[in-house]
């Protein structure tokens, strides 16, 4: 470590420490949806990523779009394209879970399989519609540029933008989950399905909408995800196999236990891929990860619901 | 050798088998020349994996989504061997440092590593082939099973650590070949193993070890222990209550996948002439799952069956319409799962085998083999 100073490597920590913030921010929100629906349905979403893309492609779209025909809009387009790509993404979710997912959910296991053939499909869909090449969105230009606290330190202000959102949203789940009455629905579906359905709740139709909402803020996340990379076919499934962990790490049906594994692992990334090399970086905290889920399998934040 | 006539011959089961046997040892070199024979091979060492998830998650109910780890361990330890008999100071000689494997030499790497030193000795890889994989699949399994990390934790997480071995493969370049695996690989104890008659025995010893471990996988899952393994799948807490070691069983079984898993990749190796991440990431292990999954779960024939139609299927597809080969290969997921759980045995079971069975009671005159029998015996 030495060649450092120690105002030199504060300043590291702080922007490594950063982009590590805006990788937990995707992941988050990535990690938030398919939390929700494995938690109440026990089911995992293989093809979780591929909403995302469905996302920013939504985000691509709507730039086009806009540039085309409103180019006056340009300023405004992204608050919009955000809600067209969790609507895109709810119905498109809606729509997989009355077709497919719902046969399935007794068997998990199959599940995962099933989704994987759809992930499958849904690249393939996206190469033959927007090429194999990546694309980017022509982003606003207030998301543009960087914040400069001290000389040494650059905050891209699209990465501000990105936690902003995804503190939004999950602010927005939380308040949904325990404040509203949908929520209610959800969380008693997810402690006791046979009991919910004896107290009159329809837990087909909370199973169906918690799906589509989960697929909805995976949308997000990708509208998200173009403001700090390029879009492609297959953009989405990279970032599954971490999503899946920071859920199993987080426990399942904790909201806080996402938030708290979605940070450590973010973190713990993108700080260790600054001193080792990235794909060190990465094999480290995946391999602590597995360590330490072996010796705690219910992840850090336990459910406290009686099986 | 009770168990073994037991499990094996006499039952319906052993004509099924027969018909695999007599397939891939007589039709097949019968029918195709060595450049398809070849193929075959390869789709054939797919295979293994499938014979060892039908055991892992058919009847264990045990759903790894990392066979393609131990796949690699077999392929990359018969590749060391191989690439070191290849790479002699001779036909080295114009390296920096004669006597290394090539892309160690472009990788600025001085010195054999210590890990390839053992691999110079063609017993120990034979050696190495069982028994790496057996180890590794024992920590994992122990780690594992033993903290009741059941279901889709457990897919979840081997799928993390086949992320993890192919990052850190294709990481560590100097050492493992980076990307482009361990390629150009010639002789075995001097033999050329590229020539076409090569290759044929190649093939035929790639058969047999396969049919062989299907018949272990039959005797295995004959014994108690396969009961076991069925009964845990369906109610792993009874059959806990009832006094058993839940996880031993499930340690065991894993292990036995994936010494299977690890001869394929051993064979494979021999039959293509490389071996390279791209075969043991986390797309392939899923695939792997995939030929279990239309051969179908419960039947290791109908896995290498269901091995060689979908590898055919996709070099077929791609061939001539690459761009469709991942639409047939998604819905071929979501077919197998959603209508045809079962997958190939599972037609064949309610299809064809009644036919059959009453075709042989016509024939033997009101003797053929009575419905329950049929249906318990069958593995």
């Amino acid at each position: 470590m030495d060649g450092y100073s120690l105002s030199d490597l504060f300043s590291i920590l702080v922007m490594q420490g950063f982009s590590g913030l805006s990788l937990f921010s995707v992941l988050l929100l990535m990690a938030l949806g398919l939390a929700i629906i494995f938690g109440q349905m026990g089911v995992i979403n293989m093809a979780h990523g591929e909403f995302m893309t469905i996302g920013a492609y939504t985000i691509y779209m709507t730039s086009r779009f806009t540039e085309r025909h409103f180019p006056s809009f340009m300023p405004y387009y992204f608050i919009v394209a955000i809600l067209a790509s969790f609507l895109i993404a709810f119905f498109v979710g809606y729509l997989l879970e009355f077709l497919l997912i719902r046969h399935l959910y007794k068997r998990p296991l199959d599940t995962l399989l099933a989704t994987w053939g759809l992930s499958l499909i849904l690249q393939q869909v996206f190469r033959s519609f927007f090429g194999a090449r990546e694309v980017s969105a022509t982003l606003p230009d207030w998301l543009m540029g960087a914040w400069k606290p001290t000389p040494d330190i650059d905050i891209p202000l699209n990465g501000l933008f990105v936690m902003a959102m995804s503190m939004l949203v999950t602010a927005m789940v939380g308040l949904f989950l325990f404040k509203s009455k949908w929520g209610l629905k959800v969380r008693a579906t997810t402690q006791n399905r046979v009991m919910a359905s004896a107290v009159g709740i329809n837990t087909k139709m909370v199973d169906r909408v918690t799906f589509a909402i989960g697929c909805g803020i995976a949308g997000v996340a990708g509208a998200c995800f173009t403001t700090i990379a390029s879009t492609g076919p297959t953009s989405g499934s990279l970032y599954i196999v971490d999503t899946f962990l920071v859920v199993v790490f987080g426990g399942t049906a904790s909201l806080f236990g996402t938030i708290a594994s979605a940070f450590t692992i973010a973190q713990a990334q993108s700080i260790l891929t600054f001193f080792l090399t990235n794909a060190m970086g990465k094999v480290v905290t995946l391999l602590t990860i597995i360590a330490i889920l072996m010796m705690r399998p219910e992840g850090l934040l336990r459910s406290k619901v009686r099986r | 050798m009770k168990g073994f006539g037991k499990a094996v011959l006499g039952k319906p089961g052993f004509v099924d088998l027969l018909v695999m046997a007599v397939i891939i040892l007589v039709v097949f070199p019968l029918a195709l020349d060595i450049f398809r024979l070849n193929l075959m091979g390869k789709y054939l060492t797919f295979a293994y994996c499938a014979v060892g998830l039908v055991m892992l998650w058919g009847y264990g109910g045990i759903l790894s989504l990392g066979q393609g780890i131990f796949f690699g361990i077999g392929g990359y330890c018969m590749a060391m061997f191989l690439k070191l008999e290849a790479s002699d100071p001779v036909s080295t000689a114009h390296q920096t440092t004669p006597g290394i494997p090539d892309f160690m030499d472009w990788n600025q790497v001085t010195q054999l590593p210590l890990f390839w030193e053992p691999f110079h000795s063609f017993i120990f890889t034979l050696f190495a082939i069982v028994v790496i994989p057996a180890l590794t699949a024992y920590v994992i399994g122990v780690s594992m099973f033993k903290r009741r990390v059941s279901g889709v934790y457990f897919s979840i997480i081997t799928q993390a650590i086949a992320a993890i071995v192919t990052i850190l493969v294709v990481g560590q370049q100097g050492f493992t070949g980076g990307i482009n695996g361990i390629t150009d690989l010639k002789t075995l104890h001097g033999w050329d193993i590229n020539t076409d008659s090569a290759k044929y025995i190649l093939y035929f010893v790639n058969g047999v070890l396969l049919i062989l471990s299907v018949i272990l996988g039959k005797v295995v899952l004959s014994t108690k222990l396969g009961r076991l393994l069925l009964a845990l799948r369906d109610k792993e807490d009874r059959v806990r209550f009832s006094g058993y070691d839940v996880s031993s069983y499930k340690v065991f079984v894993f292990c036995l996948a994936a010494v299977v898993s690890s001869v394929g990749g051993a064979m494979f190796t021999l039959q293509v002439g490389f071996m390279s991440p791209s075969i043991i990431g986390i797309v392939p292990s899923i695939e792997m799952v995939i030929f279990a999954a239309v051969g179908g779960r419960m039947s290791l024939v109908g896995a290498v069956y269901g091995a060689l139609l979908v590898n055919y299927g996709k070099t077929a597809f791609s061939e001539t319409f690459p761009t469709l080969w991942l639409f047939f290969m998604g819905f071929l997921f979501v077919g197998v799962v959603m209508m045809f759980p079962e997958g190939l045995s599972g037609l064949y079971k309610t299809y064809v085998e009644p036919r059959q069975r009453r075709w042989m009671m016509k024939v033997k005159g009101g003797k053929g083999i009575p419905e329950q029998l049929n249906e318990n015996a069958r593995v």
